[in-house]
């Protein structure tokens, strides 16, 4: 399975932010911030189309999401998951003694992961702090 | 009938555009005109269906059960009087009123109070402790600026109507030409909607932006020649051309956003940035600002600076006095160290924001938690007690601070939703009832369930071998 090693930065996106104000267990929300922007040279390294889920690994973890082509164009070598649970969920905490988590610039290894499933928001926090129960209590 | 309430102003980003329409019919938000997408979302979310009307206890398997604000203000004040060092964190999205009444109840009970700073523009205020800021307002950016550059922000996404009232497009005293009369200069590691308004892109390889501030220095020192053929992926003539554009200006104005503080280096990319400020003033005029992202987020650095002497990770533990060391007494070292042993997340997500490294300390570590906001959040899905309170700018009024530390009178255009309370009336009741359990015999006995052993966080050497 081919492995690509890139550089992530996590950031606002517009889209983020009108999801994120309409509700964070909404649909809408999922659909525009599990994914990881590439680009299409990336892509196309990884083996993979647009809309290929990806296993996205860092030092601290792991997330699946969906890859597609940078919308705001990224170079090749840097990838970007809108901030927000998915990304925060390989964003290393350590801080530089500033308080301020790494949320920008860290290693991440990216492999295609077709078949795995995308976890909804409220699974992903409830599973990482042992109150998971089994069932949406909100359904998207 | 239907009313429509004009000169509002929008509770989404710091450039609190205070010229929205609002129209209204039945206690219910018909219309919003000039407001972005994400400010419409703001005003039709407080109207749609679903909205939680009551404070709400979570179960044993799970599920929420509405409970009454007495029940919901008791537990709260119990829990901050019982613990020996709560976390008190948020206020990116509530009024300078809410966080006052904050601040005397994290006093009384000893807590550490922190704001969405601590994660978005804290090491901004670092650098600005030594090496000061020379900044403006907004006004002044768009009546005078005709150099603007955006380094490490993104507006055209994260600030959706800064671009055209501020930085690049408006009209001004004298800057009658709008758009054609200004240069602009973003630089950012992405090819950015805002990059695609500039002048001139500068694509800085990502992290590497000391590098670029530095060779601006040189430059504006004297050293040109000096410089390598390339520095942080930007050729020699590239910058030289761009020093050139900043020295013919008659005002330069630098807005600076995450891609500083986010980025290894954290406060001495800001640092040096104003340090180049500096070093453009011997030729023109320059000013730099914070792109601050809450509409609030410069509230608590104003009124909490006023309350305690510092603008965030305020440790009021001690008792005696207050006391700020950040990456000590910030809130995301202090989940990732396990040290509290109570929090509550106010107008703000800790569960989205924070890496979940550093949540699951918190949310997992069988510590009481209460998460006051309008909305479920996820903070909210893993809480003890969820407490809903009026939308600020919404349904209640109040200050707000902009970007530029300008006041802006917020205003209500609906009744709250069921009747349900502000952040200032929640936090005065809780103090209320913390000196009724406190003359009751309630004290700090450590009978919570505290903070179980952490597993410990992979030092980052190994991590990268």
């Amino acid at each position: 399975m081919t492995v690509l090693y890139l550089n992530m930065v996590t950031q606002r996106a517009v889209e983020e932010g009108e999801a994120m104000e309409s509700g964070k267990t909404t649909q809408k929300y999922f659909d525009v911030c599990s994914l990881v922007e590439m680009n299409a040279d990336d892509l196309k390294a990884l083996g993979i189309n647009q809309n290929t889920n990806v296993k996205v690994t860092s030092e601290c973890g792991e997330v699946i999401v969906k890859a597609i082509i940078a919308r705001q164009t990224c170079p090749p070598g840097l990838c970007h998951i809108r901030q927000g649970v998915w990304a925060n969920q390989v964003v290393p905490p350590r801080t530089q003694s500033t308080g301020e988590p790494q949320y920008s610039g860290f290693p991440v290894s990216i492999e295609p992961a077709p078949e795995a499933r995308i976890v909804p928001a409220v699974e992903l926090i409830q599973k990482a702090c042992n109150k998971w129960n089994g069932q949406l209590l909100w359904p998207m | 009938m239907k009313e429509v309430i004009k000169h509002v102003a929008c509770p989404y980003c710091g450039a609190c555009c205070d010229d929205l329409e609002i129209t209204v019919e039945d206690d219910k938000i018909i219309e919003v005109k000039n407001a972005c997408i994400i400010g419409t979302e703001i005003y039709h979310h407080a109207s749609r269906e679903g909205r939680v009307g009551s404070p709400r206890r979570r179960q044993p398997d799970g599920t929420y059960k509405d409970i009454t604000y007495d029940e919901a203000i008791d537990f709260t004040a119990k829990m901050l009087i019982k613990a020996k060092k709560p976390l008190i964190y948020g206020f990116g999205s509530t009024n300078c009123e809410g966080m006052a009444a904050a601040g005397r109840v994290a006093e009384d009970a000893g807590a550490v109070l922190d704001n969405c700073a601590s994660i978005c523009h804290g090491s901004s205020f670092l650098a600005i402790f030594d090496t000061g800021y020379p900044s403006c307002t907004l006004g002044e950016v768009k009546n005078r600026a005709d150099v603007v550059i955006y380094w490490g922000s993104n507006p055209a996404h994260a600030h959706p109507r800064h671009m055209s009232r501020y930085g690049i497009f408006p009209r001004g005293y004298f800057t009658g030409k709008g758009a054609r009369g200004r240069k602009v200069i973003v630089v950012d590691p992405r090819y950015t909607d805002t990059a695609r308004c500039a002048d001139h892109f500068l694509q800085v390889a990502q992290g590497h932006d000391y590098d670029l501030f530095d060779a601006f220095r040189m430059v504006m020192h004297g050293y040109a020649a000096d410089l390598p053929d390339v520095v942080a992926g930007i050729p020699k003539e590239k910058i030289l051309e761009v020093c050139d554009v900043i020295k013919a200006g008659r005002y330069v104005h630098i807005f600076f956003g995450m891609g500083l503080c986010h980025s290894d280096g954290r406060n001495h990319n800001v640092d040096i940035a104003i340090n180049l400020v500096r070093d453009i003033n011997e030729f023109t005029k320059c000013t730099i600002m914070a792109m601050r992202g809450h509409y609030n987020i410069a509230g608590p650095g104003i009124v909490w600076a006023w309350q305690f002497g510092f603008p965030y990770c305020i440790d009021l533990t001690k008792g005696s006095h207050a006391h700020m060391n950040p990456g000590e007494t910030s809130s995301v070292d202090l989940a990732n160290r396990g040290e509290i042993d109570a929090f509550i997340n106010i107008g703000t997500d800790a569960g989205a924001h924070f890496p979940i490294r550093s949540f699951e300390k918190i949310g997992g570590a069988g510590i009481p938690m209460v998460t006051i906001d309008p909305s479920v959040n996820m903070a909210a899905t893993v809480s003890d007690v969820h407490i809903p309170v009026a939308i600020v700018g919404v349904e209640t009024g109040g200050i707000c601070y902009r970007m530029d530390n300008v006041p802006i009178q917020y205003r209500a255009v609906i009744k709250p939703f069921n009747g349900i309370l502000t952040d200032e009336e929640l936090f005065d009741k809780i103090y209320e009832r913390m000196q009724e359990l406190k003359m009751a015999g309630i004290e700090s006995d450590g009978s919570w369930e505290y903070a179980a052993p952490l597993a410990d966080v992979r030092p980052v050497k190994e991590a990268y071998e």
